[in-house]
């Protein structure tokens, strides 16, 4: 493997000109090209303080590193500025809509990030004595209650990572459960309209996975479902509000049903933000239901992450959750249930999903956003989710296909198709031409019960005045895919980068950057890279 | 509520739009009789933000600070000195409130970002390939041996003794469920690892070896022959680290011939916060391993100008794709604390990683020998790297609950990671690093000496 710049070699910073690019460097203005670290940065920078290393203490049983690593440094100026600039390269929240279908992207308040960050906090170890953490255990004690009490559930399993690491969890109780029955049981139904994680998810608990289809209405085929269920059937994993937007009307029936035949209710809390204080999942018979705290109660995505999944049970599916979890005293102490104790107090505990008590920085932040809104709050979030994601509806249905729209109320989301588009037009281009206006595009082609789908999420924390821009923006790209405007097809073209090459990322895979192989000369940004 | 930007005037134009009466008809399709009519009983109402902040600021209160104490903890999470910098980048709103990197055009940021933290936690283990980050250690752990299984066909797993135990939990509990057989041990109280031992249970069912370096117990050691063991009996070798500055000082596992190396990246750019969020790291060996791999992937493409650009790339492994035929069960990945981690990685560079790893060192050493001079403590092993196993003559738990009282976080008791284990329990795993004062040092001796006197 190659050592980046050991010798201090730089690579030099001049563009070739390429067709239609009008400055020397490439960059325009405000939006710079930016250098990858191993191309700026060398083996002997560093950006800390830190003492010259002295010879003695050596204690690594003849096991000292040897060769270069080869990790670029920076000074600590060109750290802010590369990161800096990068940043100037994303879409954001903080920028503007994120109107994902199903993936929740809504403002994130700052003081959920004071909150995190108090030392008392974030300056914490898993493993020190308890009696020293009593505040870190109030914080999960306290979000698992209010949990409890929004979904009408009997328990809360905190560690999950992420919400499809809940969904495992929860797919994980309902086998556990099954089996301290002595009832094996093979396969899960999952409609057509659930989330891809839960068929993966039931996949890699050992279950076999049947699709249950969807109604020309976009709701779970009761019917069908009905007659599929019997002795082999573990449960269900249903998405309400479902993931074209529906409110699932029979999931009380469905509930009772799966129920009957021995099986339980997995249901996806994905989108529990369009009905929170609204109805209780609980109610509707669900046995088991994460939820991602990142989309509902606003922790930030971060790129891809972290998230956090907790799973609420109902009372036939609480003895069976995960180690560890916290145990509230008479006295007001908090202990935690882990190996030692957990043998006498929980026997069915199916053990430990990952190392120490789940996502700590993401329970304080949702916590802070929680008590921020209260109980009355939250309901008023749902109802602003739900009433944003009408409007949107109703203000473009004349100009975009929306298959479910007299299916009743959507929910937090709407569903629009590509139907009425000119041949060769698709959802992407829109999707494209959305990047040009100043917006992130919507979920696309998903559901896949919908041909060419459009799944637009604006959520509550959306003023009318920025819905009614988004609302000008996607007429306008309607009208022209309708109209047959093959411009779209270029889009983006003001984005930092015009669409990308997936096809050729996955033929030939660079996926590490190496020094390049080109002879002396000046090499070009674009073939400095990878290969 | 100052997150909800709606006026009531706005709310009664839009229903107009919509033509319904209110916003409760609009969750006309939940059942009658269980719709709440308004909040929750018992719930507390709205609060502003200066109220949230005292609440949250007394719980932080009822918790010691590491800060705030002599601090030794770690066996899986460490306390590194974050630069400043680090937080300040990360709270970018660009960063913090971005999504998934789906729309590569109007994600270059993230997108370069991941690229080279892959490229750089390559280098760190010695491998071809890392991905974009799984959710923490413990995850990518028993990933990585389910990842073994699809590779190899093989359903037995040889689990070290001195694997991190909540490490072996999680492979366990997933075992359960994969059906996978689980050949694990109990760590030997030894100096060195048995590697003698552990080579004698592999076998031609294994699908892989599981190794953690350096240890729970601190030791580090040439994993060179379970490779070899490993690699003759068709199995792969697993090598997890805790500790990536360790990486700065010792050798890869990468080059001592491990197929998959994961670890918990906390350490660099994260910080402790009780657990989580942390960062998985992964790599693989060889690169034809790459489809197999589970997790996010990088790569680099070029643009419709011939702009060299990164997408997220083999996504067809990927269970939003894949469904019932995913590799893994990870969704998402650890965005932030991956860049976080990167910052961390890229401010200090090779030089700063290998002083810092010195520092560590060093005064991990001098630790170890003031600790030998406390009367009944032993130190068990002579190699280690910023973390070690000391012996007492008392049950451990109950000296680091008794030392805590002083202020004195000592350390983690065996007892606590290896509960029942009646070998284990006057176990202590000692942890230092740059954060770690002298006075610390000293501090915790002369505790150790009144409470064990």
């Amino acid at each position: 493997m190659n050592a980046p710049n050991k010798s201090g070699w730089r690579p030099a910073l001049t563009l070739d000109r390429r067709e239609g690019q009008t400055t020397a460097t490439g960059n325009r203005a405000l939006m710079l090209e930016e250098p990858l670290i191993f191309e700026i940065g060398t083996c002997e920078t560093t950006g800390v303080d830190l003492p010259e290393a002295t010879a003695g203490a050596n204690r690594l049983g003849g096991m000292a590193r040897e060769a270069e690593i080869g990790l670029p440094g920076l000074s600590e100026p060109e750290t802010v500025r590369h990161y800096t600039r990068l940043s100037r390269q994303n879409y954001a929240i903080d920028l503007g809509l994120f109107p994902l279908g199903s993936c929740t992207m809504k403002h994130n308040p700052r003081l959920n990030e004071k909150v995190a960050r108090m030392p008392g906090f974030a300056d914490v170890h898993p493993l020190q004595p308890i009696d020293t953490v009593q505040g870190a255990l109030g914080v999960i004690n306290e979000l698992a209650s209010w949990l409890i009490r929004l979904t009408g559930m009997r328990g809360v399993a905190m560690t999950p990572k992420a919400g499809a690491h809940g969904e495992l969890c929860g797919i994980l109780c309902i086998r556990a459960a099954l089996e301290a029955k002595g009832d094996a049981r093979e396969v899960i139904l999952v409609p057509e309209s659930a989330h891809g994680t839960n068929p993966a998810t039931a996949a890699f608990a050992g279950y076999r996975v049947e699709d249950i289809p969807a109604t020309a209405e976009g709701r779970v085929d009761l019917a069908a479902l009905k007659a599929r269920l019997g002795p082999d059937v573990a449960g269900v994993m249903i998405t309400n509000p479902n993931t074209c937007g529906l409110f699932e009307r029979d999931l009380k029936e469905i509930s009772d049903a799966v129920h009957a035949a021995g099986g339980y209710v997995y249901c996806d809390g994905a989108n529990f933000n369009a009905i929170v204080g609204r109805v209780r999942p609980g109610d509707l018979g669900v046995d088991a239901m994460h939820i991602n705290l990142h989309k509902t109660f606003s922790t930030p995505h971060g790129g891809g992450g972290p998230g956090s999944g907790p799973v609420v049970l109902s009372e036939a599916l609480c003895p069976y959750g995960p180690l560890p979890f916290t145990e509230l005293h008479a006295d007001g102490t908090l202990t935690l249930v882990e190996e030692e104790t957990g043998g006498e107090r929980q026997p069915h505990a199916f053990g430990r999903l990952s190392a120490f008590h789940g996502q700590m920085g993401m329970f304080t932040r949702a916590l802070a956003y929680i008590l921020s809104h209260g109980a009355d709050g939250l309901r008023q979030v749902s109802g602003d989710a739900v009433l944003n994601a009408n409007y949107l509806l109703r203000s473009l249905e004349d100009v975009l296909d929306a298959p479910f729209g007299h299916s009743g109320p959507c929910m937090h989301e709407a569903l629009f198709s590509d139907k009425g588009f000119a041949e060769g037009l698709t959802t992407l281009d829109l999707a494209k031409g959305m990047i040009d206006e100043g917006f992130h595009p919507m979920t696309m082609y998903f559901p896949l019960v919908v041909h060419g789908a459009m799944l637009v999420e604006p959520t509550e924390t959306e003023s009318k005045a920025g819905l009614d821009q988004l609302v000008l923006a996607m007429r306008s790209l309607a009208e022209r895919a309708r109209a047959g405007d093959e411009s779209l097809k270029n889009a983006p073209i003001h984005a930092p980068r015009r669409r990308l090459d997936e096809t050729l990322a996955a033929r030939k895979p660079v996926l590490a950057w190496s020094e390049p192989q080109v002879p002396a000369g000046t090499p070009t940004l674009s073939e400095q890279g990878g290969s | 509520m100052r997150y909800l930007p709606l006026t009531d005037a706005d709310r009664g134009e839009m229903l107009n739009v919509i033509g319904a009466p209110s916003i409760d008809a609009l969750f006309a399709d939940v059942p009658d009789g269980l719709h709440l009519d308004g909040p929750i009983e018992g719930l507390p109402l709205h609060a502003s933000e200066m109220a949230v902040e005292r609440h949250m600021r007394a719980l932080s209160k009822k918790n010691l600070a590491a800060a705030d104490a002599a601090f030794f903890c770690g066996a899986g999470a460490y306390r590194h000195h974050v630069p400043a910098t680090v937080d300040h980048l990360i709270q970018r709103g660009e960063f913090l409130t971005a999504y998934t990197p789906y729309q590569p055009e109007i994600a270059q940021g993230t997108l370069q970002m991941l690229f080279e933290f892959q490229s750089q936690v390559a280098r760190l283990y010695g491998c071809a390939v890392a991905n974009a980050s799984m959710y923490d250690g413990s995850t990518a752990c028993w990933e990585a041996v389910a990842m073994a299984g699809r590779v190899t066909k093989k359903k037995r797993v040889v689990l070290s003794g001195a694997l991190h135990p909540h490490y072996a939990e999680t492979v366990r509990t997933m075992a359960k469920f994969t059906e996978d057989e689980i050949a694990g041990a109990l760590p030997s109280i030894q100096g060195a690892p048995d590697l003698e031992g552990l080579i004698a249970r592999i076998d031609d069912a294994t699908s892989c070896v599981v190794v953690q370096y350096p240890d729970i117990l601190g030791r580090v050691f040439d994993m060179t022959p379970l490779a070899e063991a490993a690699h003759a009996k068709g199995a792969l070798l697993i090598a997890v680290n805790t500790e990536p500055v360790a990486l700065g000082a010792v050798k890869s596992p990468g080059e001592m011939g491990a197929d998959i190396v994961v670890g918990e990246g906390q350490s660099l750019g994260v910080g402790l916060q009780f657990g989580g969020p942390y960062l998985g790291l992964f790599a693989v060996r060889d690169p034809k391993h790459v489809r197999q791999m589970p997790g996010r992937l990088c790569g680099e493409t070029v643009d419709a100008e011939g702009k060299r650009g990164f997408v997220l790339t083999l996504s067809t492994r990927e269970q939003h794709i894949r469904r019932e035929k995913a590799t893994s069960n990870i969704c998402t990945n650890s965005g932030l604390c991956a860049l976080a981690f990167t910052i961390h990685l890229t401010l200090l560079g090779e030089k700063g990683l290998r002083q810092l790893a010195a520092e560590n060192h060093r005064l991990a050493c001098l630790a170890a020998d003031k600790l030998a001079t406390v009367p009944g403590v032993t130190v068990l092993n002579d190699a280690f790297f910023n973390e070690f196993t000391v012996m007492l003559p008392a049950d451990a738990r109950q000296v680091v609950r008794t030392l805590a009282e002083r202020k004195v976080l000592a350390g983690v008791s065996l007892g606590r990671l290896f509960p029942g284990v009646d070998a284990l329990s006057n176990g202590l795993v000692v942890a230092v690093t740059e954060t770690t004062s002298e006075e610390d040092i000293e501090t915790l001796c002369s505790a150790l000496k009144e409470v064990l006197a």
